[in-house]
């Protein structure tokens, strides 16, 4: 993945500014609440939504066990098609192909529809250094790009922003990028929509080469599928002279029939609509109608090492509907930038380490950024049960074991500073494993319980900063029940 | 009918009052409760913590204990959810590792015996009403793992309701997550503490007096939130509710 | 070794070594593993109600929606482009002549070498549509005679759609699915172009047609 969130603090220092932030944390509330009852009304109109669900999660799966065929097969139907299909190992690779693409058009400049792959892969930076100017066209990444901000939301990368915070930045960056701002923009939604469209409109109608990504690629057929809203995408899709598109190697399914599936899904799951304004099908080239070039570049980028995994390889289901994002009650509080990746929120708590390693700190604090309740897995229209990668992840960070690195099967060493916490529940696990000696801790710290601290030194105080202690009883429950009843059994 | 109480750790060390209380209230209903002296703690927080070679020793120690019993009774959602859900796992992967099938043997011998009290009185004893009295507002904090992992679904709410002189009050938002989370609630303090402080006063709004919850692990991290902050409102494990009657009331 | 060999290395090693033997096809044995018990039609409706159900799932999302016979329709056509004060009109090849018969606003034909910019000069377009999907609310355009290419519902900023019913009226996903050919140009359309990028909650009209008038022709 890129560098660009090299260096990140760990997950809990991140968020903990985050957390203290009130116009943020009154944002990202105002927001997900506004989204998590919507998205439970569209799913509740669809009585088959668990055997939609059910459906979803079997056909990703039956792709991931075939990828490979079902990838040569995209590439021959594709390539029928009209298209020219590239693979891209890495995300150098990636933006190495791009760039080459673009400039061997002679163009200097491109239009871009909201693409997580060509986020991930930093390509816009890439471009940047080779002298190719990368306009986002999706409304939430304009507001990020003329922000100089991140993304920190995967449907809605300004969901970090309120309407007051996008009028100042449209008002203070646009000019500076093309057309300006409107006199006295003012913060109502349709008019900040509205500035988009003006200052977006000559770049659209001037394009002549599109970059985007595809939410699904039927292989049977080599259609590409694009979901969105605005209309950008259509735009980007349709009126340039060349698109190239940049997709991970899991958005394949392998039918047409396939998508029946995720056309009811996706858009419920995401923007809690029935339907999503605009879907674009697109199958290679067709002649006058649309780009006369069309690049597919497929993205491995660390795919391939979490498809060796058995139990994180469910990642790999993701349709990045971010109903995750937005039901998660660590995500609404610690905001996504704290996640230092492009896929925060749950699904990025268990993709990023797997795409990236746990080697770094903020990739090593991930799996444990949260509290295992379980409502991401509910809501995830494909099944990803990411309690259960998040503990298998922190398994791999706690214990270390094997993983595959770059198509490489090694074998990883525990985290580094993970030595006391080791220590620690070594010996909490020895004196639970011998009942003897629990019942005399349980009567030591009984005698203690008058000395109960406020404040505890060392790791407790991350209990005591905001809380008391349990009160301790003057018995264990063991001793109670001895002293009633007898031995035990 | 006889039962085998797993009475958790926490409560063990922590909130005996708990285990007497299901004790208490189990044998109203006329079952016969022991407490096998071999149990300990289920391993969750070596377990969700990353450790699972520090839990295998307690998954075999928490199977042999209960072995026998035809229903094993825990007042924990989460680690009822833990037998359940995760041992099964632990031991498909101690035999994946080359570790042999005896694990996964105790999981699966284990895991379908295990009764979170609530679903053990509605399910298996067929009660809703289990004579109680507690004449006090209450609202009803379900935590995680018994709403989505075991789907405990109405069972708490529908035995709290038949309580007699008590007022159940709805908490908004009660599905969502306290913030506990195990070593949650310390790797990531003020996320956690953030989330907890929502959820109780969300309670507090209610009006209620007491904050009733079916997981001490999470009413520990509210009760210390309120006691911090000096709240009148107090927090109650449900089994506690259900023990009490008009004879013998709470405390 | 291609990026092509690294990549289709790397999966088959992730998958446990299996070298290019016997496959599922895509066909009846992959699908076979797929559980496709979800309905194909969520509720049962009269053709009439079918048609119902459309207009209300259009109008929830913001698109206008008219009804009218063949008789009605060219007058109908004429009063919508007139009441938004079209001077031009993109005209699809293969639109019937008549539906424009009635109409002020003068005929602009979409041509092969007509670029965007000349597009966006243009008021109104005035299509038909492959099909329409009742329980979403969608139309879906495949390039058809009557419905031009994929450009002419884009960039003017206010698009009529001419929808036959009941005929071109399929009560769900699955069963539109089943009817559209993958090979064409699909652009799937539910209401005026919006966002909920703004505090995750929807607005409206941005880069789209930002008024669709949805016209369901048939029997009045």
């Amino acid at each position: 993945m890129t560098a660009t969130h090299l260096g990140m603090p760990a997950f809990p220092a991140a968020a903990r500014e985050a957390v203290r932030d009130d116009v943020l944390r009154a944002n990202l509330r105002r927001a997900t609440h506004t989204i998590r009852d919507k998205r439970a009304r569209a799913v509740a109109e669809l009585a088959d939504w668990d055997r939609l669900r059910a459906a979803g999660k079997a056909v990703k799966d039956h792709t991931l066990r075939h990828l490979d065929h079902y990838l040569l097969q995209l590439e021959e139907a594709v390539t029928a098609a009209g298209g020219t299909v590239h693979w891209a190992a890495d995300a150098d690779e990636a933006n190495r192909i791009v760039t080459d693409l673009v400039l061997a058009t002679g163009e200097r400049e491109l239009v871009k529809v909201k693409s997580m792959a060509t986020q991930e892969t930093g390509l816009n930076e890439a471009l940047e250094a080779a002298g190719i100017a990368a306009y986002e066209t999706d409304l939430a990444e304009l507001i990020v790009q003329l922000g100089h901000d991140r993304p920190s939301h995967i449907l809605v990368p300004a969901i970090h922003r309120n309407r007051a915070e996008i009028r100042d930045v449209f008002r203070a960056e646009m000019g500076g990028w093309g057309r300006p701002a409107p006199d006295g923009l003012g913060d109502d939604p349709r008019e900040l929509a509205e500035a988009a469209r003006l200052h977006l409109r000559e770049k659209f109608l001037r394009a002549k080469v599109a970059v985007s990504g595809a939410n699904f690629m039927v292989a049977e057929t080599g259609t590409l599928v694009v979901f969105e809203s605005e209309g950008n995408g259509r735009m980007c899709l349709t009126l340039p002279e060349t698109l190239i598109s940049v997709v991970g190697i899991e958005k394949v399914v392998p039918t047409f029939r396939d998508l029946e599936i995720f056309l009811q899904t996706l858009p419920r799951s995401s923007t809690a609509e029935r339907m999503n304004p605009y879907t674009t099908m697109w199958t290679g080239t067709t002649d006058g109608d649309g780009p006369a070039a069309f690049h597919l570049v497929l993205l491995d980028n660390g795919r391939t090492d979490t498809l060796a995994d058995e139990v994180g390889r469910q990642a790999l289901r993701c349709i990045r509907c971010s109903a995750c994002l937005n039901v998660c009650p660590v995500y609404e509080r610690a905001g996504g930038h704290a996640y230092g990746s492009v896929y925060p929120g749950p699904i990025g708590a268990i993709l990023s380490p797997q795409l990236r390693g746990t080697d770094s700190e903020i990739d090593a604090s991930l799996p444990y950024a949260s509290t295992l309740c379980g409502a991401c897995y509910d809501v995830c229209p494909v099944a990803i049960d990411i309690p259960e990668v998040l503990v298998h992840l922190r398994e791999r960070v706690a214990q270390g074991g094997p993983v595959t690195r770059d198509g490489i099967r090694v074998r990883l060493r525990p985290a580094h500073g993970r030595t006391a916490e080791r220590a620690a529940m070594r010996a909490a696990r020895l004196l639970l494993d011998h009942p003897g000696a629990l019942r005399a801790g349980e009567r030591l710290l009984a005698r203690a319980r008058r000395m109960r601290p406020r404040r505890l030194p060392g790791p407790g105080r991350a209990w005591t900063d905001t809380r008391e202690l349990p009160e301790l009883p003057a018995e264990s429950f063991r001793d109670w029940w001895t002293r009633e009843r007898g031995t035990p059994q | 009918m006889r039962v085998a109480l797993f009475v958790t750790c926490v409560n063990d060390a922590l909130y005996p009052r708990t285990g007497i209380a299901v004790v208490r209230l189990l044998e109203r209903l006329g079952v016969t409760v022991d407490f096998p002296a071999a149990q300990s703690c289920c391993g969750q927080p070596q377990y969700n913590t990353g450790f699972r070679h520090e839990t295998e020793p307690l998954v075999r120690r928490t199977a042999e204990a209960f072995a026998g019993y035809e229903y094993v009774v825990t007042p924990s959602g989460s680690c009822a959810a833990m037998i359940r859900e995760h041992y099964p796992r632990i031991g498909r992967k101690a035999a994946a590792e080359g570790r042999g099938d005896a694990l996964a043997e105790l999981a699966a011998a284990l895991a379908p015996r295990v009764y979170e009290l609530t679903e053990f009185l509605v399910d298996v004893l067929g009660v809703s009403d289990v004579g109680a009295h507690f004449p006090h507002t209450v609202t009803y904090h379900p935590s995680c793992h018994g709403l989505r992992a075991l789907g405990l679904g109405d069972r708490p709410r529908r035995l709290l309701a038949a309580v007699k002189g008590l007022d159940l009050v709805e908490l908004p938002g009660a599905e969502e997550c306290c913030g506990f989370g195990g070593t949650f609630a310390v790797k990531n303090p003020d996320v956690s503490a953030a989330m907890g402080t929502d959820k109780t006063a969300a309670a507090a709004a209610t009006g209620a007096e007491v904050l009733c919850g079916a997981d001490n692990s999470c009413l520990a991290h509210l009760e210390g939130l309120l006691r911090r902050a000096g709240s009148p409102l107090r927090t109650l494990h449900l089994a506690e509710i259900l023990a009490a009657t008009e004879r013998e009331p709470l405390r | 070794m291609t990026s092509r060999d690294v990549v289709l290395g790397r999966i088959r090693r992730a998958l446990g070594e299996r070298g290019p033997g016997p496959r599922p096809s895509p066909g009846p044995a992959g699908a076979a593993e797929i559980p496709r018990d979800y309905l194909a039609v969520h509720g049962a409706r009269t053709p009439a109600e079918t048609v119902d159900l459309l207009a209300a799932h259009l109008a929830e999302y913001r698109a206008r929606v008219h009804r009218t016979d063949e008789d009605g329709l060219p007058a109908l056509l004429a009063d919508l482009l007139a009441r938004r004060g079209a001077r031009t009109v993109l005209v699809p090849p293969g639109l019937p002549a008549h539906w424009l018969a009635a109409a002020e606003p003068a005929h602009v034909q979409d041509r092969a070498e007509s670029t965007a910019r000349q597009l966006d000069a243009v008021d109104s377009v005035v299509t038909g549509c492959a099909l329409a999907v009742a329980e979403t609310g969608t139309l879906v355009l495949d390039g058809g005679p009557e419905q031009g290419r994929r450009r002419i519902t884009l960039i003017p900023d206010h698009h009529i759609c001419v929808v036959r019913v009941p005929g071109q009226v399929v009560d769900s996903v699955p069963r539109a699915v089943a009817l559209l050919d993958p090979a064409r140009p699909l652009t799937w359309i539910s209401g005026p172009s919006a966002t909920s990028d703004i505090e995750l909650d929807r607005v409206e009209g941005v880069h789209g047609p930002r008024t669709l008038d949805v016209v369901l022709l048939g029997a009045q």
